[in-house]
């Protein structure tokens, strides 16, 4: 007994640290990658390549809070770029029409957010599957058609024209390209570090049960409904995060932003990352943007191309990229411990 | 205690559950049998919340629980395991534990600390002991054999330090020495848990052996109850099932 009691505080204390240490590590490798981020304009006079970045900003945090629905939870919806597109023209619209300051216009889309996903995600979090992916669709495709038709209010399919005010706040500027840019990266990472915060919690491990089996976590007395809508919410708040940061970028608000192959090009994001690791989504942004201004740079065809692409990962990987080095890794340490 | 009253559930015009009263007292080991098709799991189904009742009561120490979900039943100390193994398949032994605690402490929606909660490490590590499951901690549940699958289902349920377990049919898909060192630890659980226990059996040689108390149910009634020996001399079960179907299921 007193041999089985000291195994057991043997293999407690180091995982107990082992939480704070992990912990410690994913701020550490934040604070490393904002720093990286936050010096290349000192290192390179390319305003592409800061431009690059910014959308990499707004298109990540899209993608990997599409990651929390489908690759966390199992909650597989197509009509996530709804979120996106209500965030760019929400934040938008406070900021041409109430000119308030942005911190403020920033809060009050989140809130709007909220309520919005609040609503739609309690109608679609019941049904399941295929069902759950075109009801959320369906709510993308009413949210777009209400865009075109309330011209007088959202400009229509002109957008929102005449650029979105961007007064200077506590010393930072965004109409500066340079504050712009290093807003966006904190954005990112702040926003990565979150999410990663709500995968890797109790939370976090709540959801990986509902997708491996929700009925047997019903049986283990957890709310599943509940706990999907949170998700839900969360990930919304997100992606809306990410439209902000589009919204900023362009100064403007489009209604591409909020039609469904928006949704599609997250869903592609995940596909070419993968969605085992959390950082797949981020790595599969990356992919999709290059993949688009390099291709497009050469051929009008670029559809053809990135269907190619899609179709080598989808079929000849059967996973994304990050999913394929992370079992390549795994599979390594195993024979190298086998020896 | 677990009294079931009057329950009933009808599929259609097929009576699954046809008024059925049982008494599960305090500490006692019940072993549930009947030919395929007399609504065993239908029964844990009501109890459990799995399927709602068209009459009757489920109360558990005075409470009625029939009709709830299976979140509230589970609250209130109703933990069951599955015919089929119904597990969490990507994540390891000792997270299903970890997490299954935090459900019951109800942590399981804490966003702004990391998984797992010091607080879930203790209870967790007791159940992977009692059900040999320590030295399979880092290993992925769909990894698992058929037996130890099982044995995490088991777990699951009994992580949740229920006052009534309910197991349906633990030795399913066994061979015959795995059955009988699952039955082992059953009773062994049982024993040491000192909590309700009605599990669901095939084998009439192990029914027999450890169940102190058995239920016949057949076509959603019930036939019999009683000890072993009542139940092997007791007419109507050996007319609806022994007569017939024992030699079938020992063969």
């Amino acid at each position: 007994m007193t041999e089985l009691e000291a195994g057991r505080a043997q293999t407690l204390a180091p995982a107990r640290s082992g939480a704070a240490l992990r912990r410690y590590r994913d701020v550490l490798i934040a604070l490393i990658a904002f720093a990286v981020l936050a010096s290349l304009p000192l290192l390179s006079g390319s305003k592409a390549l800061l431009d690059f970045v910014i959308r990499c900003s707004a298109y990540g945090l899209f993608a990997t809070s599409l990651n929390l629905l489908v690759g966390y939870t199992g909650l597989t919806s197509f009509g996530h770029g709804m979120f996106f597109g209500l965030g760019a023209y929400s934040f938008g619209l406070i900021m041409q029409k109430l000119g308030v300051p942005i911190p403020v216009a920033f809060v009050a889309t989140l809130a709007i957010t909220a309520v919005v996903a609040a609503i739609i995600g309690a109608i679609c979090v019941r049904l399941k599957e295929i069902y759950f992916a075109f009801v959320t669709l369906a709510f993308q495709m009413l949210i777009h058609s209400t865009i075109l038709s309330w011209a007088s209010f959202t400009g229509g399919d002109q957008g929102l024209r005449g650029g979105i005010p961007r007064p200077a706040f506590l010393g930072i500027n965004l109409a500066n390209h340079i504050h712009l840019y290093i807003a966006s990266c904190a954005l990112l990472i702040l926003g990565l570090l979150a999410m990663r915060q709500i995968a890797q919690s109790p939370f976090g491990y709540t959801l990986r049960m509902i997708r491996d089996n929700a009925a047997r976590a019903s049986f283990l007395g957890i709310d599943v409904w509940r706990a999907k809508l949170t998700v839900f919410v969360l990930a919304a708040l997100f992606a809306s995060m990410g439209g902000m940061v589009m919204a900023l970028f362009v100064s403007g608000a489009y209604p591409e932003f909020a039609y469904w192959t928006i949704s599609g090009e997250a869903i592609f994001i995940n596909m070419l990352g993968g969605v085992s690791t959390f950082l797949g989504p981020m790595v599969g942004t990356v992919l999709l943007l290059l993949l688009n201004d390099t291709v497009t740079r050469f051929t009008e065809y670029h559809g053809i191309v990135l269907g190619i692409v899609i179709l080598f990962f989808a079929l000849g990987l059967r996973k994304g990229l990050l999913d394929f080095v992370a079992e390549w890794y795994a599979h390594r340490r195993e024979t190298g411990e086998g020896r | 205690m677990l009294e079931i009253r009057n329950l009933a559930k009808s599929f259609g015009g097929v009576k699954a559950t046809n008024d059925v009263s049982l008494d599960f007292p305090d500490g006692s080991l019940t072993a549930v049998i009947g030919p395929n098709g007399a609504g065993k799991s239908t029964f844990f189904n009501l109890i459990t919340g799995a399927l709602k009742p068209d009459s009757g009561q489920v109360l558990l120490d005075g409470v009625d629980l029939a009709g709830r979900s299976p979140p509230e039943i589970v609250r209130h100390g109703i933990g069951r395991a599955f015919q089929v193994a119904s597990i969490f398949k990507s994540l390891t032994v000792q997270e299903t534990m970890l997490a299954a605690v935090s459900a019951d402490q109800r942590t399981s929606a804490v966003l702004h600390k990391r998984f797992p909660l010091p607080e879930t490490r203790d209870r967790a590590e007791h159940v992977m002991e009692l059900l040999g499951l320590a030295g399979k901690r880092h290993r992925t549940a769909a990894t698992l054999s058929h037996g130890d699958q099982k044995l995490l289902d088991i777990a699951l349920a009994l992580v949740l330090e229920p006052k009534v377990l309910l197991l349906d049919e633990p030795t399913a898909g066994m061979g015959p020495e795995e059955r009988w060192r699952m039955i082992d630890k059953v009773r062994e659980l049982w024993e040491s848990q000192k909590i309700t226990v009605v599990f669901i059996e095939h084998d009439m040689d192990i029914v027999f052996k450890i169940a102190p108390k058995i239920v016949v149910l057949c076509y959603g009634r019930i036939l019999a109850t009683g000890t072993p020996d009542e139940i092997r001399n007791n007419s109507a079960v050996i007319d609806a099932y022994l007569g017939t179907e024992h030699a079938g299921a020992a063969a």
